[in-house]
């Protein structure tokens, strides 16, 4: 990939400031809680895999509040912010991550598998494309129980290149289920370049080819996103029919915490920062007025105060006894 | 009346299907072509192209899509034309269905169905005639049953959608022409059956290798287990069996190395060692691709004459 990307997000936000104001304190609370997870994976509180979608905060920001509460989510193992946001309490995520019982997955997922059944949060799956055929699924469900409900999927690029993904798209077409596709399109699966792995890079067209509507925006551009997310639900609640959505995002960060990053140029990873989600969409709400220095502080504080409180819930949270080890394989 | 297995597996599809508005049904040919083996074949018309559904060649799409219907309240009833296809679906199965409950800390239960056909004996060839039974049964968080008999063709289906969690039930073209009165209907899926008594010898098996073990049965007075579950195990009809004649044969059409027969003699040495007066045997399929001529394929499976030949050897 060239180091050139395109100029920061700028102009004026068409939101109320009250929107706008939550929009970035939602960014913060994910972008707080992953610099933490990172600090406590340095001290072994948190192990295993351990991906940070931070960079990427635009897109489940802009995403997430364009669903409703009774929709489904289908996530990645890159979910944390999804989770967060989704309304899952930052307790019972940064829980899970300690691997303790108070965690929303009870300690069984850890990072990569976060759920809440209660809030149709359906993982926090980890077999790259895995996660498409169960949305068809989900959407189907809905479809024939005439339910309004839609189902939100998201995935990266990576996914484009498995089966899972082309059949998913062709079925849930077909059948017309409620589904919309949101791709995160961060340019890299794990180490490998997009134009490095795919021969059509052009990624809507693969939806396009299966008859698909599709749209595209601008990944680290929480407007741009959100707009995207309302006009991609809009159309699927109003055509009964499937959408793919393709966000171009950057991770600034490794893959997971084993990453050297020997695989992009520093210089690339530099240009995209100037992108980056939560600084170009503060200086827009400054320059019209919308947020004052005073506020960011007092948005950065809260987050930072939320962080505390589930690092703390986590501290003392406990462990589940190893006689449950094989509690709920099967349903009681 | 009697009828045909395949008439029973046809049976307890129309009943689930007339039975719960939330049971449908989806697979490749499952609905216009009648089912490839023409199980299906009516319910189309009778329950319509919401509830019996034809789906694309995509074995990993619609399975996962299964998984998905079952978390979203459905029963889907997810037909994979043969086993040798599923294997296109085993991620869905083993990454998705199986594991979903005890990963999210039980949150989710996945009340999916998958049905599949297993087996030789038609001179299919290879690519059609595997036995992949003990690869489902190696895995925690699902099901695994094999319906040997009408009265398991007709309701092993109903049963298995009545459970919360997902069932892979295998089906067996070998005996899709077998003919037998129709029981009841409800059956469970938790326990194992001595189909016939005897004295000699315990023979130990499932699915298409039963008629076969009856059949050797007559000659070595053998009493013949059929596992019917193949996960979670049943191992107290097989011990108790083994009690009395203090001889086994287990007889399995996957192939010998990691078969679903080597787990069963493993058990039997961990919780039935005393009780016997031989070393256990088996009879597998040979380890090789079921070949297409005839002579071949039989070579290759598990017949009656092996299986009284190794009882036999038991005794010498």
């Amino acid at each position: 990939m060239s180091v050139q990307v395109a100029p920061p997000p700028s102009g004026p936000v068409p939101y109320p400031k009250e929107l706008s104001l939550a929009l970035l304190a939602d960014m913060l609370r994910i972008r707080r809680l992953e610099e933490k997870c990172a600090a406590l994976y340095g001290e072994g509180k948190i192990r295993g895999f351990l991906h940070l979608y931070i960079g990427e905060e635009a897109v489940a920001t802009g995403c997430l509040r364009a669903l409703a509460p009774e929709d489904n989510i289908v996530a990645t193992y890159r979910e944390h912010g999804h989770a967060l946001l989704r309304g899952v309490p930052m307790g019972a995520i940064m829980a899970e991550m300690y691997g303790k019982r108070e965690g929303c997955s009870h300690g069984r997922g850890g990072s990569m598998h976060l759920f809440d059944a209660s809030r149709r949060f359906y993982g926090g799956n980890a077999i790259v494309g895995g996660g498409l055929p169960l949305a068809v699924g989900l959407g189907l469900a809905g479809k024939l129980k005439r339910e309004s409900r839609l189902t939100a999927c998201f995935f990266g690029e990576g996914a484009v290149a498995e089966g899972a993904f082309h059949e998913s798209m062709n079925l849930a077409q077909l059948w017309r289920t409620p589904v919309v596709f949101f791709c995160e399109n961060n340019f890299y699966a794990m180490g490998t370049a997009l134009e490095r792995s795919e021969s059509q890079t052009d990624l809507g067209v693969k939806a396009a080819a299966y008859g698909m509507a599709t749209l595209q925006a601008d990944g680290m551009d929480v407007v741009a996103v959100h707009e995207a997310a309302k006009r991609a639900c809009a159309y699927v609640r109003a055509q009964h029919a499937p959408i793919f959505v393709e966000l171009r995002t950057y991770r600034f960060r490794a893959h997971s915490m084993f990453d050297p990053e020997l695989y992009r140029d520093k210089r690339e990873v530099e240009a995209w920062k100037t992108r980056g989600p939560l600084h170009t969409f503060s200086a827009r709400l400054k320059a019209q007025g919308h947020l004052t220095e005073a506020e960011f502080l007092e948005l950065d504080a809260r987050a930072q105060r939320e962080v505390d409180e589930a690092v703390a819930f986590a501290e003392a949270g406990t462990w589940e006894p190893v006689e449950d080890l094989a509690k709920d394989l099967y349903t009681p | 009346m009697t009828i045909t297995y395949r008439e029973a597996l046809r049976l307890g599809l129309r009943e689930a299907l007339a039975r719960d508005e939330r049971v449908f049904l989806m697979g490749e040919d499952v609905g216009k072509y009648g089912g490839t083996y023409a199980v299906s074949k009516g319910l189309l018309e009778e329950f319509g192209p919401e509830r019996v559904r034809d789906t694309p060649l995509s074995e990993l799409g619609f399975v996962g899509a299964g998984v998905g219907a079952a978390l979203g309240g459905l029963r889907p009833i997810v037909e994979v034309m043969t086993v040798n296809f599923s294997l296109l679906s085993l991620d869905q199965v083993v990454n998705n269905a199986a594991l979903l409950r005890h990963m999210s800390g039980g949150q989710v239960s996945v009340p999916l169905v998958i049905r599949t056909c297993s087996g030789a004996g038609r001179q299919l060839a290879a690519q059609h005639s595997h036995s992949f039974e003990a690869w489902y049964a190696h895995v925690p968080g699902i099901k695994v049953v094999a319906a040997a008999t009408i009265d398991d063709a007709h309701g092993m289906l109903g049963a298995a959608l009545a459970d919360p969690d997902p069932v892979v039930v295998f089906e067996y073209p070998a005996l899709f022409e077998m003919k037998g009165e129709p029981g009841a209907g409800a059956v469970d899926i938790a326990t194992a059956k001595v189909r016939r008594p005897g004295k000699k010898v315990t023979v130990v098996t499932y699915g298409a290798c039963l008629p076969k073990a009856l059949q050797a049965a007559e000659e070595i007075d053998a009493e013949v287990v059929d596992l019917r579950v193949l996960r979670p195990l049943d191992m107290a009809p097989v011990l108790e069996s083994i009690r009395k004649t203090r001889r086994a044969v287990v007889v399995d059409e996957t192939w010998r190395s990691g078969s679903l027969a080597a787990e069963i003699m493993a058990r039997i040495m961990e919780q039935g060692f005393y009780d016997l007066d031989a070393p256990v045997a088996r009879v597998c399929a040979e380890e090789v691709p079921i070949p297409y001529a005839r002579h071949l394929e039989e070579a290759a499976l598990p017949q009656p004459e092996k299986i009284v030949a190794a009882a036999k050897a038991l005794f010498s």
